[in-house]
C-alpha cells in the first residue's frame, strides 16, 4: 500500500478555485460562494486519493449552469487524482448574493458586469419601487437606468448608463 | 439511500402516499406552467419581455426539477419497503415528467390553460404567482425538510415573478382601450379556475394536520386581498358568482393538458430513453 497523503480542505479549495462559472467565466465557484462544505475521508481503500464529498448550492433554482459545474468539479478533482468524489446539492439556507466574495465582485466589475449591491434593497414584492442605484462598470457613473429586471441569464438584469450610454448587465440582488 | 439527514421522519413513513402525491402536485404545477410559458420564446411582444417570460419559465422548470427529484426519491424509498411495487424500475425526475399520462398529472387547471394573447398569459402568471408566493411563504416553515428548502429557495424568484406580472396587469388594465379589453376578457376566461387553488385535495388534507402541506383555505383571504388591490389599480373588477371548475389536483383535466403532454412527451414516447 502506498501511504495515503493527508489531504486538507485547503488543498481541495485550491483545486475548486480553478473551476469557473460557465456563464460568467471570470468567476470561480469559490468566488461565487456556492461551495458550502467539503468532507474528506482520508482513510480509504484507494490511494492516493481520499474520498470526497463536495456540497454545493445553486444560485437560482433553475440555473442551467449547475449541471456543467457538477461535471467540471468532478473533472478538476479527477485531474488531481481524486476518483471517489460525490457532489451533493443543498438548498437551505438559500444562496444570496451576499455569499459572493469581495474578490468575486471586483472580478465581475473588471469583466464589465456590475456586481450586486451589498444591501438588498428591492427584493420585496412592492410594485413600481424606485430602483436601487447601480454603478456603471464602464464609467463608474450612478446615473443608470434599468431596462429589464430579467437579463441574459437568471442572475442578471439589464441596465443602461445614461452618461456613457453603454448597456451593461447587473448581477441582480438576490 | 436515506441517512440521518434524511427528510423522512418516522411519522412521515405512515403517510408516504400523500407526501408523494403532494410533491407531484407541486411539481406538476410548475412544470406545466413552465412548459406553457416557454412557448413564448421568440414570440414575446418585445425582446425584453420575451426574455422575462422565458426566464420565469426557467425558474419554474428549476422548481419542478427539485420537486420531481424529491418525489422520485420518495417513490423509490417507498417501493423498497413494498416488495409488490419494487418491480417497476427506478423512478427519476425524467420518468415522472415524461412517462406519466394525463390522469396521473395533478396540476391545477389554471396552469394548463391556453396561452391565448399576451394579456391572458400575464394574468395567468399573476394569479398563479400571487398564489405561489403565499404558498411558499408558509411551506418554507413546514415540517418536511426538503419541501421547506425548495420553498425557501424558490420564494425569492417568485417575488420577481409576482412583481413583474402585477406591474403588467396594471399596465394592460390601465392602458389603452384595446389592452383593457384584452385583460378584461382574460379575467372572464381564467376566473373559473381560481377557486381550485384553495380547495384541498385529499392528499393535502392528510398532510395539513402534520404541518407538511399548506392549507389552501388559510391563504385564500390574503390572495383575494392582493388580487383586489392590483385589480383596482388596473381598473378591473373581480368577477362575482362564477361557477368554479376543479379536478386538476385529482387528475381530471381540461382538454388542454392532453395537447401539452402530447408535445412535451413526444420524444420520449417515440424514442424511449433517448438522451441529449
Amino acid at each position: 500500500m502506498i501511504e495515503v497523503k493527508n489531504i486538507s480542505e485547503e488543498d481541495i479549495l485550491k483545486i475548486l478555485e480553478t473551476v469557473a462559472d460557465p456563464e460568467v467565466p471570470v468567476l470561480s465557484i469559490i468566488d461565487l460562494g456556492i461551495v458550502r462544505k467539503i468532507e474528506i475521508y482520508n482513510a480509504v481503500q484507494k490511494p492516493p486519493s481520499g474520498s470526497l464529498v463536495v456540497f454545493i448550492t445553486p444560485t437560482y433554482t433553475g440555473c442551467p449552469a449547475m449541471d456543467v459545474i457538477n461535471m467540471n468539479i468532478r473533472l478538476a478533482l479527477l485531474e488531481n487524482g481524486f476518483i471517489n468524489v460525490e457532489i451533493k446539492t443543498v438548498l437551505s439556507p438559500a444562496w444570496t448574493t451576499d455569499w459572493m466574495t469581495e474578490e468575486g465582485k471586483q472580478k465581475l466589475k473588471a469583466y464589465g458586469i456590475a456586481p450586486p449591491n451589498m444591501k438588498q434593497q428591492v427584493c420585496t414584492p412592492g410594485l413600481f419601487q424606485e430602483e436601487e442605484a447601480v454603478q456603471c462598470p464602464h464609467c463608474t457613473s450612478y446615473h443608470t437606468q434599468m431596462i429589464s429586471r430579467f437579463g441574459s441569464t437568471a442572475c442578471k438584469a439589464l441596465y443602461k448608463c445614461n452618461d456613457c450610454n453603454e448597456p451593461f448587465d447587473y448581477f441582480k440582488c438576490h | 439511500m436515506f441517512n440521518s439527514n434524511s427528510s423522512i421522519t418516522n411519522s412521515q413513513f405512515q403517510i408516504p402516499d400523500s407526501l408523494i402525491n403532494y410533491t407531484l402536485h407541486l411539481a406538476d404545477n410548475t412544470l406545466i406552467l413552465a412548459q406553457q410559458n416557454s412557448a413564448w420564446c421568440g414570440h414575446g411582444p418585445i425582446l425584453e419581455q420575451d426574455i422575462a417570460i422565458t426566464n420565469i419559465s426557467l425558474d419554474l422548470l428549476g422548481q419542478a426539477r427539485n420537486f420531481y427529484q424529491y418525489a422520485a426519491q420518495l417513490i423509490n424509498e417507498f417501493k423498497a419497503h413494498s416488495p409488490k411495487e419494487r418491480a417497476g424500475g427506478e423512478a427519476t425526475e425524467d420518468t415522472l415528467a415524461y412517462l406519466r399520462d394525463n390522469r396521473e398529472y395533478k396540476n391545477c387547471l389554471l396552469t394548463e390553460q391556453e396561452n391565448g394573447d399576451w394579456a391572458k398569459t400575464i394574468l395567468r402568471q399573476f394569479l398563479f404567482s400571487n398564489y405561489q408566493y403565499l404558498l411558499y411563504e408558509k411551506l418554507q416553515y413546514g415540517e418536511d425538510e426538503q419541501l421547506r428548502a425548495i420553498a425557501e429557495k424558490a420564494l425569492k424568484e417568485v417575488i420577481y415573478h409576482l412583481k413583474w406580472s402585477s406591474e403588467w396587469v396594471i399596465r394592460l388594465g390601465d392602458g389603452t382601450h384595446e389592452s383593457h379589453q384584452r385583460i378584461s376578457n382574460a379575467v372572464i376566461e381564467l376566473w373559473p379556475y381560481v377557486d381550485e387553488l384553495f380547495i384541498n385535495a385529499d392528499y393535502e388534507s392528510a398532510l395539513i394536520a402534520n404541518n407538511i402541506a399548506v392549507d389552501g383555505g388559510s391563504i385564500k383571504k390574503s390572495w383575494l386581498q392582493g388580487t383586489e388591490e392590483i385589480f383596482s389599480e388596473a381598473m378591473l373588477s373581480v368577477p362575482q358568482n362564477v361557477f368554479s371548475q376543479k379536478g386538476g389536483k385529482q387528475g381530471i383535466h381540461t382538454e388542454q393538458l392532453g395537447y401539452i403532454l402530447a408535445e412535451m412527451q413526444f420524444l420520449q414516447r417515440a424514442y424511449p430513453d433517448s438522451v441529449w
